[in-house]
Order: structure tokens, then sequence, then C-alpha cells
């Protein structure tokens, strides 16, 4: 504590701060409003289509703390969007939009999956090769749209979405030819060796040491986005990249750098759903994970350090959805609409800042009152005195 | 095999799959095409035609008409559209981000309202939902190759032949089409010569709305007799990258959406053959890419060269015409940076 004291503001003038700075809190309300809207906008969707609304509606809102089980489940969900949302962070900070993350995380659970059922390694040794195998698999893949992009200028959503479906038909093949359990009637691969597994945090539970993997993910990428010089450059990049490219920065390596990160973090997501939570390969569809990304990337503002916070919400809704369609009448997917819904209102740059545009309004409202009040000669001394101060204060921010 | 391959270009069985699945994707290209060239990117295509399959099952079960059923799907498909346009266009948002939310919204919701009214989240084969019917042509059915391939086509088909030549004659003849293409291209010279931008951009996506709606009507109501989870199987997306392909024009949608149905019909006869089928869906997807890089590929260099001779001045004077770059640098700015 005696060490923070000396070295500049605490923990506690920070978020006194973060309270006083306007510009920074407006938009964790605008957050914190569209979340809430969107659970309201559950509760009413719940009411027109359920038969015992009040029942669904309780499973929904607090089925995730019910139970210890609900609420471990809840921590173990949080694993995958954690993974998937820091990918999308660095994807945005880029200002990309691609959502190969999505092949990324799907390609790594199939190459962990292979690595998990030929490999013999030690315990330990066997979920840490295959994450970095899952991880470089996952990086290689994640940076073919931006080369298309760099190179052809291909829109890099659309073809992102391309290779999505080809990487899983592709991952599905590998599953069935080379790794299924012909033992099995549904799709699903050989079973993973002991030593693959991941060891569980706490007994009888889902909850597995990805959990803390993915925390440490959460402080690497924090690290590497604002406090490294590729974090810089991928944030400078996605601000300008005429600036960028006149300040010398490689703009090309730089996206396909960050592409390949945010792939790597993809693929090694994948490996650890695959170690943490599975004794076998056994998705029948593609769980689409990159798509929970783009929330978890939007709810936390581009920012890997509000991440673990915006997972939990969308793990809390999620997992509170799954609780209520098994006790009621009303379908899980009705989660997957809320969250368009979310995401529709978080990308409207018009609410996101409409406190901060009401501000500047009343402030130019004043402004304007002021000058038709005050006599000619008054308003010039006045307007010298604002521009004065006002290049001082950035002076000496600057 | 390409003794195999040579024998399916001739059997009259797979033009007529390739026409049945090249028609969905020709008409949601061509809504891509025109949302394009006005600069705005309509990625909500796949939502759009999610709920128009669903729409169209659900009135159409319980009216007994197709028609309506239709006109139900279409109209859900215009309101994703306009709900792009609202957030994208009067709220500012990135129309990218808006298409991905409203695709999330779609594939969830479409599933949702079938659940709720079904009680099954697959398909809708509980509903009584009607077909758009099958047009048998009187003489022409009786030629013997020919006949076998155009006769007994769906109603829908034929909508996606006509709507080619409606999207040719709006682009290029009309007054709205050159309006379009003026936003598109320089949205201040548009607003000087005083256009609004902004209904322009409206009017293309009620279009694509309502071309991406006849698609969306036509999985659920024809090429299939349900609506399935997820039917729209990425037609959405892929549409949007055959719009690069198009380049811009409805008579280029159709070669682009043919390099889809082309292998997509393919796709069904290779699987006869003992091919993994796992690869063989990829393969629409791969080619799709494919033939969006070839085609920027020799766009770029077809620039270039007329960069170079414009640069050398061998160009005669009367021919300094615009060259369409597609838009397909829609969102991010660091193509241009990069290159």
């Amino acid at each position: 504590m005696s060490d923070a004291k000396t070295r500049g503001p605490g923990p506690l003038a920070s978020v006194k701060l973060f309270f006083t700075d306007r510009d920074k809190l407006e938009p964790a309300v605008i957050t914190l409003l569209a979340a809430i809207f969107a659970i309201l906008m559950g509760v009413g969707l719940i009411f027109v289509v359920s038969k015992d609304p009040v029942t669904s509606t309780k499973n929904f809102l607090l089925g995730p703390f019910l139970r210890t089980y609900n609420f471990y489940y809840l921590l173990v969900a949080m694993v995958p969007i954690t993974f998937t949302g820091l990918a999308l962070c660095i994807i945005y900070q880029l200002k990309y939009m691609s959502l190969i993350v999505d092949s990324s995380f799907y390609t790594g659970a199939i190459v962990a999956t292979a690595i998990g059922v030929r490999l013999a390694l030690p315990a330990g040794w066997h979920p840490a090769v295959a994450m970095l195998a899952a991880g470089l698999a996952g990086g290689l893949i994640g940076t073919l749209p931006a080369i298309l992009k760099i190179k052809w200028r291909a829109n890099e959503l659309v073809s992102s979405l391309m290779f999505n479906y080809v990487f899983y038909f592709f991952g599905s093949f590998v599953i069935l030819y080379f790794l299924r359990d012909r033992n099995q009637t549904i799709l699903a691969s050989m079973p993973f060796q002991k030593t693959f597994a991941l060891p569980k945090l706490v007994e009888n539970t889902q909850l597995h040491a990805g959990f803390i993997i993915a925390a440490v993910f959460v402080a690497l990428v924090s690290i590497f986005l604002f406090r490294t010089k590729w974090g810089y450059q991928i944030r400078i990049t996605g601000a300008n990249p005429k600036f960028a490219a006149y300040a010398g920065i490689p703009v090309a390596s730089v996206a396909i750098f960050a592409h390949f990160v945010s792939g790597f973090i993809g693929g090694i997501g994948g490996a650890v759903e695959m170690s943490g939570l599975y004794r076998a390969f056994i998705w029948q569809m593609n769980p689409s994970y990159a798509w929970d990304g783009v929330i978890v990337a939007m709810l936390a503002r581009k920012n890997p350090k509000f991440v673990p916070v915006s997972a939990f919400f969308l793990a809390y809704m999620r997992v509170g959805a799954d609780f209520m369609s098994r006790r009621g009448d009303v379908a899980f997917e009705f989660i997957t609409l809320l969250q368009g819904i979310i995401i529709l209102i978080l990308a409207s740059d018009k609410i996101a800042n409409y406190f901060k545009a009401r501000r500047l309004r009343r402030n130019a409202f004043a402004a304007e009152a002021a000058l038709a009040a005050a006599p000619a000669g008054g308003v010039r001394s006045d307007g010298g005195g604002k521009g004065t101060a006002g290049a001082a204060g950035t002076g000496g921010k600057a | 095999m390409i003794e195999f391959i040579a024998g399916v270009f001739a059997s009259s069985n797979y033009w007529f799959i390739v026409l049945r699945s090249t028609a969905p994707i020709l008409l949601v290209t061509l809504g891509a095409v025109i949302t394009e060239q006005a600069g705005i990117k309509n990625m909500a295509l796949e939502g759009s035609m999610l709920w128009a399959a669903l729409t169209g099952v659900i009135v159409s079960a319980f009216t007994g008409s197709p028609w309506l059923g239709m006109m139900a799907g279409i109209l859900a498909s215009v309101t994703i559209a306009l709900i792009l346009g609202l957030f994208a266009l009067k709220l500012d948002a990135n129309a990218v981000l808006c298409g991905v939310a409203l695709n999330l919204f779609s594939t969830g919701g479409t599933v949702f309202v079938l659940y709720s009214l079904t009680g099954d989240k697959g398909i809708s084969s509980s509903l009584p939902s009607k077909i758009i019917p099958f047009i048998k042509i009187p003489f022409v059915e009786t030629i013997p190759w020919i006949g076998k391939v155009i006769s007994g086509q769906n109603l829908i088909v034929w909508l996606a032949a006509f709507a080619v030549v409606a999207i040719h004659f709006v682009l290029n003849k009309a007054t709205i089409g050159r309006r379009i293409k003026a936003t598109g291209e320089n949205i201040e010279a548009a607003k000087a010569a005083g256009i609004d931008p902004v209904k322009v951009k409206f009017f293309t996506l009620i279009v694509s709305g309502i071309l991406a709606g006849i698609a969306g009507c036509f999985l659920s109501m024809g090429y299939t007799s349900n609506f399935t989870s997820g039917i729209a199987a990425g037609r959405g997306y892929v549409a949007n990258a055959a719009q690069v392909v198009a380049g811009g024009t409805a008579i280029g949608a159709i070669f682009a959406s043919l390099i889809f149905g082309l292998t997509d019909a393919m796709a069904t006869y290779l699987q006869n053959i003992g091919l993994p089928p796992e690869l063989i869906q990829a393969l629409p997807y791969l080619v799709t890419i494919l033939g969006f890089i070839v085609v920027t590929l020799i766009r770029d260099r077809r620039e270039s060269i007329r960069k170079r001779q414009l640069l050398e001045g061998k160009l005669p004077k009367g021919s300094l015409k615009p060259i369409a770059v597609g838009g397909s640098n829609g969102n991010g700015s660091l193509g241009g940076g990069a290159a």
C-alpha cells in the first residue's frame, strides 16, 4: 500500500477520478443501461411466450445463484467467451471487423483433440503442448483475412465468414475421418488421454484450471495492448492508419501480427475448452463463441481489463437462460436475440455519445446566451480568456 | 474423375439443380450489389433471409395462402433492412457491426419464435405451410434436354431472372440509379447536386430487403418445404462476397452467383462418388473466396495498367471514365494506408 502511495494516485483515487471524469463515466453508464435494457427486454419476452412467466423469470434472473452447481457452471461458461472476447478486443482496437476468431477457436479445439487423443505426453505437458499447437494453428488462420484485406482489399468480415464455413467443415472432416470413435452413435472423437485433462479447481464441479489460464490471459492482453510497443502500434494504426504510416509504423505487418495474436488467443481458448471441460470432442455443431466474443468485447469497450466483467454478465445471462429453458417453455435461443439487440445499441455512436452530445449542446447554448447577454467588448475579452485557459489546460496535460 | 465431371455437365438434371441453387444467391447478390452501389454494406441480408423464410412459413400455414406468406416474408425481411438503416444511417452506428448484430438477433430470434409456436427448435414440419408453385412450360417441356432444365422450375427462379433485368434497369436507365451511383461514389458531390443520400440509401436497403425476402421465402417454400434453423446457411454472407465478384453490376451478379450455384450443385454429385461430404460442403465457400480474390486481383491489375497509361499520356482523351472499385474497402481504411 505504502508503495502505491509513493508512486502516485492509489486505487481509490483512480476510482474517484473515474466517477468525476464524465468522458469515462458516461460510456460506462450507457453500457450498463444497454445491459439492463436487454434484461428487461428478456423478461418482457418471457411474459409474452411463457405460460408460467413468473417462475421462468425467476429462473432466468436468479437461476445462476440458486444452486452452487449453477454458479460454478457460470464461472466455467466465462472461460471460452473470455478468450474470444480478448481476441476480438485486439481486432477492434485495430478497427478491423473480422470474425476469423471463430475458425481459430474451432480449429484450436480440433488440433487440441488430435494431440489429446494421439500423443502420449506427461501430465501437465500434455495440455500445454496442445495449447501451444492450437494457438499456432489459430494464429496462422487468424492472419488470412488480414492478408486478403491488405493485399487485395477484400472485406475482412466477408472473407472471415467464408473461412469460418470452410474451417468448420474441414474440422468436422478431420474428426470424422481421423479421430472418430466408431463405438459412439453420435459424432464424437476417441476419448482423450488421461494426461490431457486440466485439473479441477473445485472437486465435483466443472470449474477447471482453464479459468485461471483465462485470467492470466486477461492480464497478458491488457499489458500487450497498453504497455508494449506492439500494442501501441496496434492502437495507433486503428485510430488513424494514415498517421501511423507517416509515423513510420509498418501498418500492414502490424495488422497481420495483431491478427496472429488474436487468432493465437482464440486457438488457445479452443484447446483450454477441450482439455478443461470434455473427455472427448463431442461438438455436434460449431458453438460459435466468436459471436459471443463480439458482445463481450463491445461491452468491455475494447478494453481487455473489462472483459471479465462483460464475460461474467454474458455468462450470467446464458446460464440463467439455460436453467430457465430446461425448466420451462422458453427457448434458450432468446439469449442470442438479446445479444443482437445489445450490440445494436452499443454500436450506435449517437446513443453512446448521447450524454456527451447533450452536455456539449447545453454548453453551446450557454455560451450563446452569454454572447447575446454580454456587451460586444466584454465578449471578446471573455472569449480570449477562455481560449488561453483551454490552451493552458491542454498544454499542461501534454 | 474428368469423365465423371464431364458426364455431370452433360446431364440436364445437373443444370436443373444449378438454376435452382443459383436463384436464391442471385437474388441476395443483387440486393448486396444495389446497396453497395449506394455506399452502404448490408451485412444483415442473412438475417433478412432467415426472418423471411420463417415468416413465410408461419403466415402461409395460418392463412393457407403461399402468396400472403411470401408477402409477409418480404415485409419481415424489409423490416430487418430498415432496422439496419435506422441504426446505421440515423444513429451513426457502424453498418457492418449492425449487420453482425442483426444476424445474431435473427439466428436466435427465428429459433425462439419457431420454438414458441411449435415446440420444435429444428424444423417447422408441424406447420402446414404452403409451397410457391413450380412452373411447367407447355411446349418447352417436350424439348429433349432444355425442357428438363427450364421447365418445372419454381416461380422464384424466374423471378430471380426478372430481378436481374429490373435491377439492371434501375441502376443504368432510371434516374434513381444515377442517384444511387452518385451517392456511392461521392457523397458530398451528391449532396451538392441536391440528392438526399440518406433517402437513397434507405431506398436501396428496402430493395435489398425485398430481394432477400423473396430469396428467403424460396428457401423455405420452394427449395425445401419447411423452415429449418439456420436455413440461410450463410447465403447472405456469400452474397456480400459475390457482390465484389459482380463488380457492382446486375449482369455480373449472374456470373458471381453462378460460381456458387455450379459448385453447390456439383457438391451433391461429388458426394455420390464417395468424396467426404464435409469437404464438399466447404467447396462453395472456398470457391467463393477464390473468385473474390481472382476478381480483385484482375481489377487491381487493370487499374494499375490504366494508371500507368494515364501517366504516360497514352490514353486517348475521351476515355477518362471513372473506374468502379466495387467498394470492397467498405469500413476499414487500412487497405489504402497499407498499399
